[in-house]
């Protein structure tokens, strides 16, 4: 297997799931088993990302492949230069793992979907949905260049339009196909001013070629704002679509869509672009971008994980804690945790795409019941969506023994050290409370809906466990969920080859005076303990990770610990009433309960106010711009109608005037006109007598 | 001489005109079909013209590098009292800048006869009116002689005024009235403009005389301006300015550009659906197509002073026409405002003077003449079914109509932008163009806020239209029909192929506009010598 061969299976890749949306769009009317089609498409590309993977990491370790074609050539022009415009694909290490996971989730997202969605009256278009989905999410995975990326990043956008919006006869579900569009374009904005910024300093959108003249000194707009600001711009985008606070209020609502889509988009996929997003610009981050981000990351793991922990419908509760990890990858990034960010990114993707599909299993059990409250004691009669369920809900929670440990671990060691490091102690300390909050909410998840007695008896009794093809993508996400794929060691994540081979450290581009310090080439001589090598950005940051490792370790398990124990006494063993809990902390409980009011205030302010404004133009352009219009004619007719009355009376009356006096002479000249030949003959004497003598005088 | 392609695309429709006319009423069939040959003649010339388009000439100002030029004396008077010998070609010719739209107008008339079919009243009147405004389009977009293209432009008028004035809805005298004048209004000006460059500029004829001139391309000569002329340079009485501002006005009506935009919205709504779809797909490229032929290379030193002018009133044709769709209750006006909206993205890609943002502006002008033209389309489809437009009424149309809602997705996403068809690519060129010239940086950002209130309303409307549940009384509605997928096809196909791959477009266009701008440039060096 060569290089060339191993990019043309990428481009096999990233076509694949468009030939399956676009046969079984057009064919889906027709031929009702299309659908098999679509699945087949989505196993072969499995199959491949599998191939590509294996040969990545082991033939191919350290060589990122690239390949491209000119898609617009415009030549030399003037005033601008050499303008050409290609697109192509980048593999490297992170993409060819991302590409994996995402077709393995969007996969067994398809294959649950075949039981799942059963007697829908547009089966077919599902599927053709979740092909272009999968093809725009491939395209985000696997491009070389900004521009490809914000070109699929769109296509992202309306591909969850149609999938969240895929009960469109509901007007909730419609709402939120399009509060997600618009939210995500927001943070699109952001991103297309970021991409215009770089083109006009490099002309070119091409990651590598951008990073290269960054480390060569030649900076966005010529100055450090401008790559802080460029990197701020782009990570807008992020913010849109990977839900981070303020733009994360379209995801509970996307919660309308099919749950296997919320599985897919909304767990594993979509909001995971805005996390690889940032992965991959990360190398051109400034420390003051990278502080914003964190901020923005710390924000959205904070508020979200509050608003789960009163919610009680599954989905959202599940939603909320999505926003939440998310807002942990991207405080991560932030602190220069990178490697733990992006394991996290894939750790999350199993065990909440696992989650979602498992509470899509409960739902489908329960018939569209999604109240936690009316459901209690399901573990009976689905034992293995509740073990499923169950395991993944350990590993969010970091316990040992499972990926979530690992990688969120690694983040809380990240954010330990970055406070060390620069004093930001507001980030560990919201990681670790978060940490605590997680275990919480997603074991009083657990417990409300699969512990306890049926609070529907009605429901419960209809309930049973799932088909085989829903549970069978339960069974390989939550296996998935374990230490062992990534690593040998279940307490250290360096100890495996996640670290070492799949997920290197980030190459850095920045300037080095605007990075954090201990981002910098080190120059201090901090000895590093013995047998380790691994440094990451500089043997001072490696350092302080090692120190606070141990620390970290231990308050990470303790928080979890503390989150589920918490958990069982006030819903298990009833120690403590919740809701005696909840009336005393009333004010608390129902800011939480209404998620803070960001939707109550966005839509008095944004959406109010744009309509609002809407309006007012509207009538302003009736009233006062078509007022001006319509009154200038009204004036113009005015006076040409006064300019009529002057003509008819004034002008036509000297004309009239004239008329009536010849008129009047004619008729007194008419007398002459007799007919009779003697009086002719007398005037014309008559008249020749006078003429001799005016004649005379002269 | 060689197949004169250009007066067979201009004056086919005539031929066709003359045919309807020695057509019995009765005749319904032949008359249509009539019509339908002449434009579909129209579409295989122009695609043919496309073919043997050679894209390394740039035209703009050299006679030399325009392709299928026809010149020959029109108008010959000798020793006309004051003036001397007064000389008026019949000068065709068409470069990177008119062969898009050339293309644009063929398709696009091709696909208003079609959509023709659903008149029933006065269809001989209708249709040979139909053909000469026709005639009226094509002639201004390849017409280099002020004269002529003044011509072709007023033909223009006078069947638009009662095709919209007679075969328009129930407010269709008031806003024939409203479109004539207006555009009339903005013809003044370009008369006395093209009256104030004919006696400043002439040309050398063969015999070695000079004669005052109407062709375009020796106005863009500054060696051919007399030096007491009205509007040379040399004249120390600088009328350019207010020679530059009336022309821009006149132009910009037809945009239309605020505040002049007002006549749209009522043309739209009262205008029969095929006249829709030919105003907004044809008619409205007219006034961008004017500025950048006559305002853009004529007067290059006041384009450079009054970009930033020009950006602007981009941004609130931007801004404002998507504002004010928002808040539209009927469905037609609230695509006519859009088109205000989108028209608004030529402006501002204009005002960047630099190849991406004149490139991305008739971009811009192809692709909304093919998207909006849709959008017109899709309202007809929708009133020839209902006789409503108001946007409460509907609701759940997808569910009843799927394949008229599936095109209606790919022109509503075309129309808000979408990667992957053709609105994005010059949308982003606009972008790219404006943000890249600092002057107009600050308006191309506030002006991305389009792309956002544009996704907006658009998709505010497919939910009110088309998602949701049906109203039981559209139950009985049909899909579309064989004709009506004729319509919708090929307009599809262009906006997925040109989304994909903007190349065929820009490729046509590119020696042109580089052309233009060098040459605006370059005359910016001599501009700067006089110092203004």
């Amino acid at each position: 297997m060569n290089e060339s061969l191993l990019i043309n299976f990428a481009v096999v890749i990233l076509f694949l799931p468009l030939l399956g949306f676009i046969v079984t769009l057009l064919l889906g009317k027709k031929v009702s088993k299309i659908f098999i089609f679509e699945n087949l498409v989505m196993l072969i590309g499995l199959i491949l990302s599998i191939v590509l993977l294996i040969a990545k990491v082991t033939t191919f370790n350290n060589v990122s492949i690239s390949s491209e074609f000119m898609w617009i050539d415009m030549g030399d022009v003037p005033v601008i230069g050499q303008i050409q415009i290609f697109l192509g694909l980048l593999l490297d290490d992170i993409s060819a793992l991302m590409i994996f996971v995402v077709f393995l989730i969007s996969f067994l997202v398809h294959f649950f979907s075949i039981d799942y969605m059963k007697g829908d009256i547009r089966y077919n278009r599902y599927f053709a949905y979740l092909g272009l989905f999968t093809f725009s999410m491939a395209g985000i995975v696997l491009t070389h260049n900004l521009l490809m990326m914000y070109i699929f990043w769109e296509l992202v956008g309306v591909s969850s339009y149609l999938l969240i919006g895929f009960w469109f006869e509901k007007k909730s579900a419609s709402d939120a196909g399009k509060k997600a569009f618009i939210v995500n374009r927001i943070g699109d904005l952001g991103f297309l001013l970021g991409l215009l910024t770089l083109f006009l300093t490099y002309n070119t959108f091409s990651f590598v070629e951008i990073f290269t003249e960054i480390s060569q000194g030649n900076l966005p707009l010529n100055s450090e704002f401008g790559l802080t600001i460029t990197g701020i711009f782009i990570f807008c985008g992020a913010v849109g679509k990977s839900a981070q606070f303020p733009l994360h209020v379209w995801l509970p609502d996307a919660m309308e869509g099919p749950t296997p889509v919320s599985a897919l988009i909304h767990a594993a996929t979509m909001v995971a672009a805005g996390v690889y997003l940032v992965v991959r610009i990360f190398g051109i981050l400034t420390a003051d971008a990278m502080l914003i981000i964190a901020t923005i990351g710390a924000l959205s793991a904070l508020i979200p994980a509050t608003i789960a922990l009163t919610q009680n419908d599954i989905k959202r509760v599940l939603a909320y804690s999505t926003v939440s990890q998310l807002g942990y990858m991207i405080m991560a990034l932030g602190v220069g945790a990178y490697k733990f960010a992006f394991f996290h990114l894939i750790t999350h993707a199993f065990f909440k795409a696992c989650m979602f599909l498992g509470s899509g299993s409960v739902i489908h059990a329960m018939h569209h019941e999604q109240d936690i409250q009316n459901m209690g004691g399901l573990r009976k009669k689905m034992p293995i969506t509740y073990a499923t369920f169950l395991i993944s809900a350990i590993a969010i929670s970091g316990i040992p023994l499972t990926s979530g440990f690992l990688s969120k671990d690694g983040i809380l060691a990240g954010t330990y050290a970055f406070g060390t490091l620069t004093g930001h102690w507001y980030f560990p300390f919201i990681g670790f409370l978060v940490a605590m909050m997680t275990a919480f909410y997603m074991f009083r998840l657990i417990i409300l809906t699969f512990h306890g007695e049926p609070r529907n008896k009605e429901k419960y009794e209809h309930a049973h466990e799932s088909s085989f093809i829903m549970v069978m993508p339960l069974v390989v996400l939550s296996i998935l969920s374990f230490f062992i794929w990534y690593t040998p060691n279940p307490m250290d994540p360096e100890a495996g080859w996640m670290y070492s081979d799949w997920i290197k450290n980030p190459e850095l581009h920045t300037p080095e005076n605007l990075r954090f310090g201990f981002m910098q080439s080190d120059v201090t001589s901090v000895i590093t303990p013995p047998g380790e090598h691994r440094i990451m950005y500089s043997e001072t940051y490696t350092a302080a990770l090692h120190h606070v490792h141990g620390s970290a370790v231990f308050l990470s398990i303790a928080m979890a610990v503390l989150g589920i124990l918490l958990a069982f006494v006030m819903y298990q063993w009833k120690k403590i009433s919740a809701d005696i809990l909840a009336d005393k902390l009333k004010p608390l409980y129902k800011f939480s309960y209404n998620k803070w009011y960001f939707d109550e205030l966005y839509h008095k302010i944004f959406v109010a106010g744009t309509i609002g404004l809407s309006r007012l133009i509207a009538w302003f352009d009736l009233k006062v711009i078509d007022g001006i219009v319509d009154g200038s004619a009204a004036v113009t007719k005015a006076f040409s109608k006064s300019i009529g009355w002057f003509d008819d009376n004034v002008i036509d009356g000297l004309v009239n005037l004239t008329a009536s006096v010849s008129a009047f002479i004619g008729l007194i000249f008419s007398k002459f006109q007799t007919g009779k030949v003697q009086t002719y003959i007398i005037m014309v004497i008559f008249s020749l007598v006078i003429l001799l003598f005016l004649f005379k005088s002269f | 001489m060689n197949f004169p392609i250009l007066t067979f695309l201009t004056f086919i429709p005539v031929v066709g005109m003359i045919v309807i006319l020695f057509l019995k009423k009765e005749n319904i069939k032949g008359i249509k079909y009539t019509a339908l040959i002449a434009t579909g003649i129209q579409v295989i010339l122009a695609v043919f013209l496309m073919g043997n388009y050679n894209y390394s000439l740039g035209g703009i100002n050299d006679a030399s590098s325009f392709q299928f030029v026809e010149l020959f004396r029109w108008i010959e008077i000798h020793d006309f009292p004051w003036i001397g010998t007064i000389k008026i070609d019949y000068f065709m010719g068409v470069d990177g800048l008119s062969t898009p739209l050339v293309l644009l107008t063929a398709i696009i008339t091709f696909i208003a006869t079609l959509s023709s079919w659903t008149i029933d009243k006065q269809l001989k009147g209708y249709f040979a009116l139909f053909l000469l405004l026709d005639t009226g389009m094509m002639g201004v977009f390849v017409s280099l002689d002020f004269f002529l293209f003044f011509v072709f432009w007023e033909i223009m008028l006078l069947p638009m005024y009662f095709l919209i004035g007679i075969w328009g809805g129930p407010r269709r005298e008031y806003a024939a009235i409203k479109f004539f004048l207006y555009t009339l209004f903005g013809s003044i000006f370009i008369l006395l403009v093209m009256i104030g460059l004919y006696f400043s500029t002439t040309e050398v004829l063969a015999d070695g005389s000079k004669v005052f001139t109407f062709n375009i391309l020796e106005m863009m000569n500054t060696a051919n301006y007399t030096s007491d002329g009205i509007l040379s340079p040399l004249n120390p009485n600088n009328w350019r300015f207010l020679a530059y501002i009336g022309l821009f006005a006149g132009f910009a009506i037809k945009i239309p550009m605020f505040p002049f935009h007002t006549w749209l919205p009522d043309a739209h709504v009262e205008a029969p659906t095929p006249i829709s779809v030919i105003l907004a797909g044809v008619l409205l490229k007219m006034g961008i197509y004017g500025i950048l032929r006559f305002n853009y290379p004529i007067f290059p030193e006041i384009t450079q002073q009054l970009a930033w002018y020009i950006g602007l009133f981009g941004m609130i044709n931007i801004i404002y026409g998507a504002l004010a769709a928002m808040a539209q209750r009927d469905f037609k006006k609230l695509i006519a405002y859009s088109s205000i909206s989108h028209m608004g993205y030529c402006l501002l890609g204009m005002a960047a003077l630099n190849t991406m943002g004149i490139s991305g502006a008739i971009l811009q002008m192809f692709n909304h003449g093919t998207i909006t033209a849709m959008l017109f389309l899709i309202v007809g489809v929708l009133y020839d079914r209902t006789h409503t437009r108001n946007l409460d009424d509907f609701g759940g149309m997808a569910t009843q109509m799927p394949i008229y809602t599936g095109f209606v997705t790919v022109a509503f996403f075309a129309a808000i932008g979408l990667p992957g068809l053709s609105g994005f690519i010059s949308e982003i060129f606009v972008f790219l163009g404006a943000f890249s010239y600092d002057t107009i940086r600050i308006i191309a950002i506030i002006s991305t806020l389009g792309i956002l209130l544009g996704a907006g309303y658009m998709l505010w409307t497919l939910q009110r239209v088309y998602l949701g549940t049906l109203k039981e009384k559209w139950a009985g509605l049909k899909d579309l029909d064989r004709r009506e997928y004729l319509m919708f096809i090929p307009l599809t196909l262009i906006i997925i192929f040109l989304g994909i791959y903007p190349s065929a477009m820009l490729d046509v266009m590119n020696t042109s506009v580089n052309t233009m701008v060098k040459f605006m440039q370059d005359s910016q060096m001599f501009f700067s010598s006089f110092g203004g």
